[in-house]
């Protein structure tokens, strides 16, 4: 082989380094960016937040309309709404997933027209999915306005979410390990339980950490659903309101609230990256424990 | 299953005495040719296609049968349909008839788990779960009903001796068998059929993916196999099949087809095949 251009060492850089240079700028610069914008969103929901935060902020009620008193039953009801959203997504959208990534035949109509129309949903407004709840739930079922209505209501929204995530995830699990577990005689279900979910587990808990951030920033669907009522919920059937609507009412409606508006969104922030951080490590230890790579 | 001796009886228990592996110009044929199992007719096609058609042949009670012959002609899909493996292939579809000591294995009475209990196999590529290396073995023993956990410690550890691992691994069962080599990797995949106490082992280019010492270590265990498990194996080096085979089976693609052109003791098929085809692929003129 001849090469056509002589190598020459001592040659300058050329117009084409200065076109890297500049590239590696720009991606810099993008990257830069978007953390900048998480930074300046977090330094003023501090400056603006934590004055008002404290402990019994955490724990009191809420007094004239939110301006003064805490946020106590707000996050009781946040939290009973994501329960009762994820208790009934996680199986539903599992058992999907794993229909779809391994039971569904490859390319079959059946499985395509579940992706379409997880797809169309995933891209509904949460608006329509408030409606829908309401119809559904708290009309046609008779659940009213409450924190049950609120949350089937969240798990049919967050469904499509982790379904597809959950499902990419079990997809890309090695064929080797079915092959492997079924060559061994084993069941779809010893293979799925002690091989492909434990090798899935990051992917898993990637989806559902997705549904739950999802879930604690809705407002929308909770409106119709959940309800305003900022009491402590008796149970499961009373309405309560959920912190995402509270900062909503505060900020839109109630003058004066621009204070607990603050603080109670750098609660909800909080909030998201502490149960981020847990559903992460869960995930860890209770699947990914068995689950060993080098 | 209870029984509690290693996977791997001593040399004594074989069935067949006068038994020479390797030297396969002067040794006995291995065995009494008892056809272990008989395979008539056998055709796969996915979907339309039609990959291998009208194979018939008895594989031989305790000895190694080597399935030769170019990429694409149909060995692997061979290999799958006799523990049913091909039932997990959607739109693959096989005909003809395959009997295990005599009983058919597509008989929808049969329980394809427990068929392949008896029928392991063995990859390519070395397939360890991303377990632990005693999980690897302690899943499989519990999955089909070995509830003692002892046995099971036994089992493990004898079937680890017998493929040569326990040594190398003994101090560190729980650590992850992907952290393993590849040619211990693949022993480990083998002790995991073993464990089962398979009657048949049934292995695709078990060493074609790993390096030519670790190579080396896995065929002189599979070697050390015959006699006692029946074994069938798929392999693209013809100084390894000529080395532990004692039949070999030679499939061609004639007409886009795969089709088994010759099937015999392995010194004849390679010293003296009858049909030219043979000739040609194992002096290295075609193929």
């Amino acid at each position: 082989m001849r090469s056509s251009t002589p190598y020459r060492a001592a040659t300058r850089p050329a117009a084409r380094h200065r076109g890297d240079r500049l590239f590696t700028l720009a991606v810099w610069a993008a990257a830069g960016s978007v953390a900048g914008v998480f930074a300046w969103l977090l330094v003023d929901l501090v400056t603006a937040g934590a004055g008002r935060l404290s402990w019994s902020f955490l724990v009191a009620a809420p007094e004239n309309a939110g301006r003064s008193g805490g946020i106590g039953p707000i996050l009781v009801s946040t939290l009973a709404i994501l329960a009762v959203a994820i208790a009934a997504a996680l199986p539903l959208g599992l058992g999907t997933a794993i229909w779809l990534a391994d039971f569904a035949r490859r390319g079959s109509r059946a499985a395509r027209r579940v992706r379409l129309a997880l797809d169309v949903l995933a891209g509904v407004p949460s608006i329509m999915f408030g409606l829908f709840g309401n119809a559904l739930f708290s009309v046609w079922l008779g659940l009213g306005f409450s924190i049950l209505s609120g949350g089937l209501t969240l798990a049919c929204m967050v469904l499509p979410i982790l379904i597809r995530s959950a499902e990419m995830g079990l997809a890309a699990v090695p064929d080797d390990w079915r092959r492997g577990a079924a060559a061994l005689g084993l069941t779809r279900a010893a293979a799925l339980w002690h091989v492909i979910l434990p090798a899935a587990a990051p992917a898993l808990s990637a989806g559902l950490m997705l549904g739950i951030g999802r879930a604690m920033a809705e407002t929308a669907a909770l409106i119709f659903t959940s309800g305003y009522v900022d009491r402590l919920p008796g149970s499961l059937l009373d309405s309560g309101r959920a912190l995402a609507v509270h900062i909503y009412e505060l900020s839109m409606n109630v003058t004066g609230g621009d204070g607990s508006a603050y603080a109670s969104a750098l609660v909800l922030i909080t909030l998201l990256l502490v149960i981020n951080g847990l559903a992460a490590q869960l995930a860890e230890r209770w699947l990914g424990r068995r689950i060993t790579t080098s | 299953m209870t029984r509690a001796t290693p996977p791997i009886p001593p040399q004594e228990a074989t069935r067949c005495v006068p038994y020479t592996v390797g030297d396969v110009f002067e040794g006995a044929p291995c065995c009494e040719p008892r056809p272990h199992l008989e395979i008539r007719d056998l055709s796969v096609a996915y979907g339309e296609r039609p990959v291998l058609a009208g194979v018939s042949l008895d594989i031989p009670r305790g000895c190694i049968t080597a399935l030769i012959g170019p990429s694409g002609c149909g060995k692997t899909s061979f290999l799958s349909a006799l523990n049913r493996l091909t039932d997990l292939i959607a739109g693959c579809r096989v005909s003809g008839e395959v009997r295990l000591d005599g009983a058919s294995v597509f008989d929808p009475a049969v329980d394809p788990l427990e068929l392949r209990r008896h029928v392991g196999m063995i990859f390519q590529r070395p397939n360890p779960f991303p377990l632990s290396i005693r999980r690897n073995l302690d899943m499989p023993l519990k999955e089909h009903g070995v509830r003692r956990r002892g046995e099971r410690e036994e089992r493990i550890e004898a079937v680890l001796r017998g493929v040569g691992l326990w040594d190398e691994v003994r101090d560190r069962l729980d650590a992850p068998a992907l952290g393993l080599s590849g040619g211990q990797q693949q022993r480990l995949c083998i002790a995991r059929a073993l464990v089962l106490e398979p009657d048949v082992l049934l292995m695709d280019e078990p060493c074609s993916a790993l390096d030519p010492l670790a190579s080396a270590v896995v065929e002189e265990l599979i070697r050390g196999l015959a006699g006692r498990r029946t074994i069938v194996i798929v392999t693209h080096n013809l100084a390894q099949a000529r080395r532990i085979a004692n039949y070999a089976a030679f499939f061609w693609m004639t007409e886009r087809v795969g089709k088994l052109i010759e099937f015999g003791q392995s010194r004849k098929v390679f010293d003296a095949p009858t049909h030219s085809l043979t000739a040609a692929y194992v002096s290295g003129m075609s193929g």
